[in-house]
C-alpha cells in the first residue's frame, strides 16, 4: 500500500474515478445483456461491451506504465504501434516487391523511432519517420525493381508508418517532456489526453444517438452526424475545462487544449474510416475473426497525439 | 510412439512465437480438435505452412502431429534440429528433376510409402499441391496424399485453408513480414472407402476453397 501512497494524489484520484466508471460501466453492460433484446439494441450493447472492454486494456496498461516508469511505457506504446502497423499493412495491397522494404518497416523503423522516444532526442523523433523513413522506403523499394503501382504502394506503407508509428510515438512521448512546474507529473497530460479523446468518442456517440439527423459523410461513417459532433464536442470540451486540474493548463487553456484534441479525434476517426472504406472493411477488427482491431480504438488518438505533444511543448516547456 | 506425452519441451515456445508472429487466428469450422488420427490437408505458399498449422493444434493434439516437409529446406544445424526434433517432421526430399516419369513415379511412391510408416498411428500435415503456389489460385494436386489415404484409410482427411502467409513469407525470402495470417479447419471428408483418385482430390480442393471463403 505504500507503493499507492507514492503516487501523486491527483492522479490517483483521476484513475480511481476511472476506475470507478469503468466498473459501472461495465455492470450496466452485464445487466444489459442478459435482458431480451431487439437486433439492433443487442448489436449496440455488443459494440458498447468491446468499447469498455478496450478501455480496460488501456486502464491497465496505463496503470502499468505508472508503476514501472518511463521506459517500460515507451516498450508497451512500441508494442501497441506495432500491432496497429500490422493491422494496417494486412489490409494494404502490398506485393512480394514490398516484402524487404516492410521487413525494415517492421523490424527497423519501428524499434528506432521509439529508442528515440525513449531517449528523448526531440529532434530526431520528430523528424526521422517524416522524413528519413519516407525518403528510405520509396528507396528500397524501387531497388527490387518492380514498377507495378508504385507510387501508390509506396505512399500506403509511409502512411501505415505515419498513423501506427508516429502518430502513437508522441503519446509516450509525452512521459518524456520537461514541463514548467509540473516535474515528475507527465503521466497526468497523457491521461488527460486519453480520457478527452476517448469520451469525445462516447459523447459523440451519444449525442448522436439521442438527436443525430443531419450526416456528416454517409458514404464514409453512416454514424456521424453534425448534432453528434457539435453536442459531443461541446461536452467533452467542458469535461477536459474541468480536468485542468490534472494539466499545467488553466481552465480556459484545458478547454482550447480539450477542443483541438475533440477536433483531431473526429478528424482522425473519419479519416481511417474512409481508409477502411477504400479497402472494403468496416472495422479493421474485421479483416480476421476474432481480432481486436486496435486501430479501430486508437484512430482518435493518432491524430491528436502529435498535436497535443507539439503544442505542450511549445508552450509549456521548462527552460 | 510412447513417453512422447505432450512434446518436446521447446514446443510451446515454438508454437507461441508462430502464432504472435502471425496473429495467432485459427478457426475451427464444423471441425473440432481430437487425438484422432487424422491427414491435414492445405493449401501451400509459404515454407511457414507446417509450423503455422502445427501451431495452431492443442498441444496433446500437436504431439501426435508431424508435418510432412521439405529436405532441402529444413537442413543443416538450427533448422533440422527444430525440424527433426521439436516439431518432429517427416522430411522428404523433392526430387524435381527426374526427367524419367518411370523414375519419378517409383521416387512418389517410395515418399507415400515413408510418409506411412513415419506416421505410424500419428496425424500428418501435408499439401496436395506439392510445392508452394505463387499465392493466386492452387496449383493442381498431386496423387500422393490419394495414396497415403488409401493406405491409412482409417485416418480422417481434414481439409485446412491458410489465408495470407505467402505475404508473411514469401517464396524465396529469408525473413517474415509479421502480418496476420489465418489457419481454418473444416470437417473432415466423407468419403466413399473405395473413391477414386480425382473424386478424392476433387472434392479436397473443393473443401479448401470453400474454407478460403468463410
Amino acid at each position: 500500500m505504500s507503493v499507492l501512497a507514492s503516487i501523486d494524489p491527483e492522479l490517483r484520484l483521476a484513475f480511481g474515478g476511472i476506475l470507478a466508471l469503468l466498473v459501472v460501466a461495465s455492470l450496466v453492460v452485464a445487466v444489459l445483456r442478459r435482458r431480451p433484446l431487439s437486433q439492433k439494441a443487442r448489436a449496440t450493447v455488443e459494440d458498447s461491451a468491446a468499447r469498455i472492454r478496450a478501455w480496460w486494456m488501456m486502464a491497465v496498461v496505463f496503470a502499468v506504465s505508472v508503476a514501472l516508469g518511463k521506459i517500460v511505457s515507451v516498450v508497451l506504446f512500441g508494442i501497441l504501434s506495432f500491432l496497429a502497423l500490422r493491422e494496417f499493412v494486412t489490409l494494404t495491397p502490398t506485393i512480394r516487391a514490398d516484402h524487404a522494404t516492410l521487413l525494415w518497416t517492421f523490424w527497423v523503423l519501428t524499434p528506432l523511432q521509439y529508442v528515440l522516444v525513449g531517449i528523448g532526442w526531440y529532434g530526431m523523433f520528430t523528424i526521422f519517420i517524416p522524413v528519413y523513413a519516407f525518403l528510405f522506403v520509396p528507396i528500397r523499394t524501387a531497388l527490387v525493381g518492380d514498377p507495378e503501382r508504385f507510387l501508390e504502394r509506396t505512399s500506403k506503407i509511409q502512411w501505415g508508418l505515419m498513423v501506427a508509428v508516429y502518430c502513437v510515438s508522441h503519446a509516450p512521448a509525452l512521459l518524456l517532456l520537461e514541463l514548467r512546474d509540473f516535474h515528475g507529473q507527465n503521466a497526468k497530460p497523457l491521461l488527460f489526453l486519453v480520457v478527452v479523446v476517448q469520451s469525445s468518442d462516447v459523447f459523440q456517440y451519444l449525442w448522436g444517438k439521442t438527436l443525430g439527423k443531419h450526416k456528416i459523410a454517409p458514404a464514409i461513417s453512416p454514424n456521424k452526424t453534425w448534432e453528434g459532433f457539435l453536442g459531443g464536442v461541446a461536452t467533452a470540451t467542458a469535461l477536459g475545462s474541468g480536468l485542468a486540474w490534472l494539466t499545467p493548463f488553466t481552465h480556459l487553456q484545458a478547454a482550447g487544449m480539450a477542443l483541438l484534441v475533440c477536433l483531431l479525434g473526429f478528424a482522425g476517426g473519419l479519416t481511417m474510416s474512409a481508409i477502411k472504406r477504400d479497402r472494403g472493411v468496416k472495422d479493421f477488427g474485421a479483416i480476421l475473426v476474432g481480432h481486436g482491431g486496435i486501430l479501430d480504438r486508437i484512430d482518435s488518438l493518432c491524430f491528436s497525439a502529435p498535436v497535443f505533444f507539439h503544442l505542450c511543448r511549445y508552450f509549456w516547456n521548462a527552460g | 510412439m510412447t513417453g512422447l506425452g505432450t512434446g518436446h519441451p521447446l514446443a510451446p515456445m515454438l508454437a507461441g512465437s508462430v502464432r504472435l508472429l502471425c496473429g495467432g487466428s485459427s478457426r475451427w469450422v464444423g471441425v473440432t480438435p481430437e487425438p484422432v488420427q487424422r491427414i491435414y490437408c492445405a493449401n501451400h505458399t509459404s515454407h511457414l505452412d507446417a509450423l503455422v498449422i502445427w501451431a495452431a493444434l492443442p498441444p496433446q493434439v500437436r504431439a501426435r502431429t508431424r508435418p510432412v516437409a521439405a529436405a532441402d529446406y529444413w537442413r543443416g544445424g538450427l533448422r533440422q534440429w527444430l525440424a527433426t526434433k521439436v516439431f518432429r517432421a517427416i522430411l522428404l526430399e523433392r526430387g524435381t528433376n527426374e526427367a524419367d516419369p518411370a523414375a519419378r513415379r517409383a521416387r512418389a511412391i517410395a515418399a507415400v510409402e515413408r510418409t506411412a510408416a513415419a506416421m505410424g498411428e500419428d496425424s500428418v500435415i501435408l499439401f496436395p499441391e506439392g510445392t508452394r503456389g505463387s499465392g493466386g489460385s492452387m496449383g493442381p494436386f498431386k496423387s500422393g496424399v490419394y495414396h497415403l489415404w488409401r493406405l491409412r484409410p482409417q485416418a480422417q482427411v481434414v481439409p485446412v485453408h491458410l489465408h495470407n502467409l505467402g505475404r508473411v513469407l514469401p517464396k524465396g525470402e529469408f525473413a517474415p513480414v509479421p502480418l496476420l495470417a489465418s489457419v481454418t479447419l473444416g470437417p473432415p471428408l466423407a468419403l466413399a472407402p473405395d473413391c477414386s483418385c480425382e473424386t478424392f482430390l476433387s472434392e479436397l480442393r473443393m473443401a479448401i476453397e470453400g474454407l478460403g471463403a468463410v
